[in-house]
């Protein structure tokens, strides 16, 4: 028929049948160079059967394991299914029933819920991997994903490790080898000392040299460990001595680094993409300023600060290191850079990145599937002038976390709802989880990141603020109102961002979003409208009963309602006769001032939209109970109100006072996590600020300190002990 | 009459700023008995009885006049609760029982032969720190059994919700409790001859709760929360616990599905693997009968282990007191739908709204293990531990919903997301169902 139709896909036809895979491809080439030409059915056809071969001629493995586990894991099966390739995810006992490993076309289970004995268990991985008969690994990031011994022992059994390899990784990992071969490729590097710092003397001197401020660190370092900044030769000394205990006592190797300490620096880092034919990319640069703890929050795509010199010259020197070591797969070199847009090279990152969707969005790239094909050994298919900015993409990472606690303390929980924005626009959500997930204290407590796109940053913004609206994560603290709080800063729309924007712009750490007057009387216009809804409601029944209900005549409603510690008078009444049991639309006064509330109100959805005076507005509703107790998710930020009638307020004041507990005398967990030492028992006097024990969750140590002087009356915990948020540790007298 | 409530000890009914004693017990964070009318009732809808009565004590000076108060000691009258006819007394009758639902809120003290009043109600309410109930009141505990105990000890909001059972729910002050009642009551009908009200309800009634397929831990020894999967399926997550402190191994509440009310009975595996003994028995027998009394149709969710066992429990009449689940589950006539979770062990998998008592509909999720006991269990008796390979034959056989399903135990094995949707649907047809018991004076149950 294909004859009959037209001659190439005749040809193609024959040649396929004689498995000819190499001219096949040559006259696919020929038939996509005179597509222009080739016209209607026929055209259909031939696009047809080159696509069935390109499908062939692009195949690259059959099985693939992915290393893995939520958002990074279900992405990499994302890509995996588009290609025709079959997958395995691995787990862990707590895992069984994970959306990756739903996702996956098969999944075994690697061990108990403690990383090092299942994700980090290579053992059993490699055990999964002779049974399955996976062909290739993908290692996402974290895990092993840097680990050279893993790649190893995977190249031994013949098995293809989706990323660089050992040499790469090997020389990529050590801050000082790094260093040299970046110095070597004529890359900008921090001036500093390359070499192994002896002692305290050799520190100041090599400091004095650089000059002031320097900073310390490990050679092995990362995470913030073993880092130390210094702004004179006494506290050299000191930040030696400190660095070489920590680097020691945290990866056992004690050797340490001194280089110029950059103040106030950006984050910026150019994604690499390299084959294993020479041939390297840059795919552009991603901004990933805004940080906490030193680990990232919000990322952009592009960044507002590079003029396209800049981006080049960055660019040109990832290229150059990552040609240096051979490199191939996808990578990040990171830079620092200063306001004068000098840049520094940080680090190479030897892996898929956790925000490499922004860059996807900006190139039109798919990473993943790229890494597959060049580990597969294809050439890459792009050339430097192919990789385009198109629009702007903004990434916010999702964490289960209680923001008001130093910008995020881990929070555990069930996920009892949990809906994706992908109605709004121009929203990609990578995420792990689903409603009825567990976050538990073994893993990342990261969500998701919500990826808006647009076609400049201020569409991109816009596009993200109502994401974050329409966001709905009930069961666990989440970090959304601090996200929404950043993306809408004056600073941070400006561009004007750095890695200590948090700490700077939240010098008291973050407390929420501060209301305006109008913004105020919005809520509270919604909460009243809301609560006369729900009233109204309450008095709908259905059926005919044998005793009439009375029906109400009431039109306007006088409540009071406590927000913080005001209490706002405020009036509702009906407006016109738009009064439907659906569509209800009020005049609300508050603080003599009238505002027009129009919505919808179904109560049973987690997102509600309302109108005010206008302005349309998405708000949650967390909670609500009898007494009027409320929580409004409003503008990104949780409120409190409770809503009584004018009669109920009035007399709430004769309602008992009732007393607080005294939590000076007592110490509870902030989080969910495990007692890594218990420093003191009872009938031990603590002076205020002493160490009373350590809690560890999600890879953070947290002192536990006496709020007050006095003596131990109990400890209700000791080290190996689980502990959930709000626990009690330890009693004082 | 159509629905008694109770607001013990009232106090005089004239302004609170002219009257002594009222400041009195303003000092207690207590309202006056009219005050707490305006808050219960809608705005202008109490009409007021016996305004006039005093009391006729004449001993100890008590008939002086500044003793007198008109309308003293109570205030009865009738009112409407979101449009629907509430009378409020102080005293009711046993007759009433099982015809108008009646509940009482405990405001203040209330001893002696008083706090039979409550106890023969349906549902006993009580306000933390301010409201106690006790036969007897610490000075004649002390000088009768030498006992120190303090009001709150003895007979306090948590005294009564956690340990005795005595009272269904307590809450934070007089307003918490009143607010609450008008949300209580739009639950109930408002006798026994009125269906359960049916509300406006927003929330799609074939609504799929995906969190429902992974709720269940995959080792079936790991507890999970009840509650997780009733709030899930319930309209808007809405759930009335009744006695949520006090046998926390059974979980009993009110709910509505499609705005139509429902009553709730639940193993709770997170508290004592759920199983059932003499308290949690008796709580959810009381709770059954109410629920059948006034046509509620009953929803169960089943994951019990089986009986506590134990000298304890056996000396304490566990058969008798089991039985009385059994009963009230087996005589109820309203619509029983039933789904079983995880375990349904032995006699306990009976007592739960069985197929074999009468259920309309048993459904079984996937990971249901119906079978007279665990696999652990019964290898032991049946192998008296000779056969290594037996439990996991077992386990096999009987772990599953299959061996039920075969048999028509179970109507049949769903998908886990889809149980709201069934319910919704069964409730439906079931609206009409009607079942009669021979005539009798009453039942006998196993008191």
């Amino acid at each position: 028929c294909g004859e009959l139709v037209c001659p190439e896909a005749a040809s193609l036809l024959g040649l396929l049948h004689g498995k000819q895979w190499g001219r096949c491809l040559k006259v696919l080439v020929k038939v996509e160079e005179e597509k222009m030409h080739v016209s209607g059915g026929r055209k259909a056809c031939v696009l047809f059967i080159s696509r069935f071969l390109l499908f062939f001629s692009l195949q690259t493995f059959e099985k693939l394991l992915i290393a893995n586990r939520g958002e990074i894991a279900c992405r990499v099966i994302k890509t995996c299914k588009k290609m025709g390739i079959k997958t395995v995810a691995i787990h862990s006992d707590v895992d069984a029933n994970a959306v990756h490993v739903k996702m996956a076309d098969e999944a075994v289970c690697v061990g108990p819920a403690p990383t090092g004995k299942s994700y980090l268990n290579m053992d059993a991985i490699m055990e999964v991997i002779k049974k399955t008969r996976a062909q290739a690994v993908h290692p996402g990031y974290g895990f092993l994903s840097e680990n050279k011994e893993f790649a190893r022992r995977l190249a031994s059994e013949g098995v293809t490790f989706i990323g660089p390899d050992t040499h790469a990784i090997q020389a990529m990992g050590d801050k000082i080898e790094s260093k040299l071969l970046a110095k070597n490729a004529k890359v900008n590097t921090i001036p500093g000392f390359d070499g192994v710092v002896k002692d305290a003397d050799e520190a100041v001197r090599i400091a004095r040299e650089i000059g002031y401020p320097v900073m310390i660190k490990a050679s092995a370092g990362g995470g913030g460990k073993g880092m130390r900044i210094a702004w004179d030769d006494e506290e050299t000394r000191e930040g030696f001595r400190f660095s070489s205990q920590e680097a020691a006592s945290s990866f056992g190797d004690d050797r340490l680094l001194i280089e110029k300490f950059i103040d106030n620096p950006r984050h910026i880092e150019i994604q690499v993409l390299a084959d294993k034919h020479g041939n390297a990319l840059w795919l552009n640069e991603r901004e990933c300023s805004i940080q906490r703890r030193n680990q990232k929050v919000v990322e952009e795509a592009p960044s507002t600060f590079l003029d396209p010199e800049t981006r080049r010259a960055m660019g040109e020197q990832a290229v150059a290191l990552a040609k240096a070591v051979k490199y191939s797969s996808a990578g990040t070199v990171e830079f620092l850079v200063d306001s004068s847009k000098n840049f520094y090279f940080l680090e190479m990152n030897t892996r898929l990145q956790v925000e490499h969707p922004v860059t996807e969005c900006i190139t039109g790239l798919d990473l993943v599937q790229e890494m597959i094909r060049v580990a597969k050994g294809y050439p890459l298919r792009h050339k430097q002038a192919d990789i385009p900015i198109n629009g702007w993409a903004v990434e916010c990472r999702v964490y289960a976390e209680d923001p008001y606690k130093s910008f995020g303390l881990p929070s555990i929980g069930k996920l009892s709802q949990y809906q994706e924005p992908l109605h709004v626009p121009s929203v990609r959500v990578d995420s792990g989880i689903q409603q009825g997930s567990d976050i538990s204290i073994y893993y990342d407590p990261m969500i998701s990141k919500l990826i808006t796109y647009g076609s400049n940053r201020a569409e991109a913004l816009k596009r993200m603020e109502e994401a974050l609206d329409n966001y709905v994560i009930r069961g666990v603290a989440h970090n959304i109102s601090l996200l929404r709080e950043v993306i809408v800063h004056p600073r941070f729309v400006q561009g004007d961002i750095s890695t200590k924007f948090l700490p700077e712009v939240y010098p008291d750490g973050f407390k929420g979003h501060k209301l305006t007057d109008l913004e105020r009387r919005e809520l509270l216009a919604t909460a009243a409208s809301l609560y006369v809804a729900e009233q109204l409601r309450s008095q709908r029944f259905l059926g005919t009963p044998r005793i009439p209900i009375a029906k109400s005549k009431r039109s306007s409603w006088e409540l009071s309602v406590r927000l913080g510690d005001g209490n706002y008078p405020i009036a509702v009444s009906k407006d016109g006769s738009s009064f439907s049991p659906c569509l209800v639309s009020q005049q609300v006064e508050v603080d003599g001032m009238k505002l027009n509330v129009t919505s919808e109100w179904n109560l049973a959805s987690p997102l509600l939209s309302v109108t005010v005076d206008g302005t349309q507005r998405t708000i949650q509703r967390l909670s609500r109970n009898a007494s009027g107790d409320t929580r409004i998710q409003f503008l990104g930020t949780v409120y409190k109100l409770q809503i009584l009638t004018k009669v109920a307020a009035e007399l709430s004041k004769y309602m008992p006072e009732k007393a607080a507990e005294d939590t000076s005398s007592i110490l509870r967990s902030p989080m969910p996590g495990a007692v890594v030492a218990v420093s003191v028992k009872p009938g031990d006097t603590v002076s205020e600020g002493q160490e009373i024990c350590v809690i560890e969750a999600m890879k953070m140590q947290n002192s536990m300190i006496a709020a007050k002087t006095g003596k131990v009356k109990a400890v209700h915990c000791k080290a190996g002990d689980t502990v959930g948020e709000g626990d009690l540790l330890v009693e004082l007298e | 009459m159509f629905l008694a409530l109770t607001l013990l000890l009232p106090i005089p009914v004239s302004n609170r700023k002219k009257n002594k004693r009222i400041l009195s017990e303003k000092s207690y964070g207590k309202l006056t008995a009219r005050e707490r009318i305006l808050l219960l009732l809608d705005p202008d809808s109490f009409d007021e009885y016996d305004m006039f009565v005093e009391h006729r004590c004449s001993d100890f000076g008590m008939d002086s006049n500044k003793n007198k108060y008109p309308g003293d000691s109570v205030v009865t009258g009738r009112g409407r609760i979101n449009g629907r006819l509430a009378y409020v007394f102080s005293q009711r009758n046993v007759l009433c029982s099982g015809v108008v639902p009646q509940i009482s809120l405990i405001m203040g003290p209330c001893a002696g032969g008083a706090v039979y009043s409550p106890a023969l109600t349906d549902f006993t309410f009580m306000v933390k720190d301010t409201s106690y109930l006790f036969i007897t009141g610490p000075d004649v505990v002390k000088s009768v059994t030498n006992e120190d105990v303090t009001q709150e000890q003895l007979g306090g909001a948590k005294t009564h919700t956690a340990v005795s059972g005595v009272a269904h729910r307590a809450f934070e002050n007089d307003i918490d409790a009143l607010l609450n009642l008008r949300e209580f009551f739009n639950y109930l009908p408002l006798s026994n001859r009125d269906p359960a009200p049916v509300c406006e309800c927003h929330d799609p009634s074939d609504r799929l709760v995906p969190e429902l397929d992974t709720v269940v831990p995959v080792e079936s020894t790991k507890a999970y929360d009840m509650l997780d999967i009733i709030h899930s399926i319930a309209d808007e997550r809405e759930f009335f616990e009744i006695m949520p402190s006090y046998a926390r191994n059974i979980v009993v509440g009110f709910a509505r599905m499609n705005g139509r009310t429902v009553g709730i009975v639940g193993n709770q595996p997170k508290v004592a693997s759920g199983c059932l003994d003499i308290n949690s028995s008796v709580k959810g027998a009381r709770f059954v009968r109410f629920c059948d009394a006034f046509n509620i149709p009953l929803i169960t969710f089943v994951d019990v282990p089986g009986f506590l066992p134990g000298t304890a429990q056996e000396y304490g009449g566990i058969i008798r007191h089991g039985a009385k689940l059994l009963f009230a589950f087996a005589e109820a006539t309203v619509p029983k739908i039933t789904i079983i979770t995880r375990k349904a062990y032995g006699g306990a998998y009976d007592v739960m709204s069985s197929k074999h008592l009468r259920g309309d509909a048993n459904y079984a999720w996937p990971t249901a293990e119906v079978a007279v006991m665990g696999a652990k269990g019964a290898v032991q008796i049946i192998f008296r531990g000779k056969e290594a390979n037996a439990e996991a034959e077992y386990v096999d056989k009987f772990a599953n919903p299959f061996p039920a399903a075969m048999r028509g135990f179970v109507d049949d094995i769903i998908q886990p997301s889809t149980t709201r949707m069934r319910i919704c649907h069964d409730l439906d047809v079931l609206a009409s169902k009607t079942q009669s018991s021979p005539w009798k004076k009453h039942a006998n149950i196993p008191l």
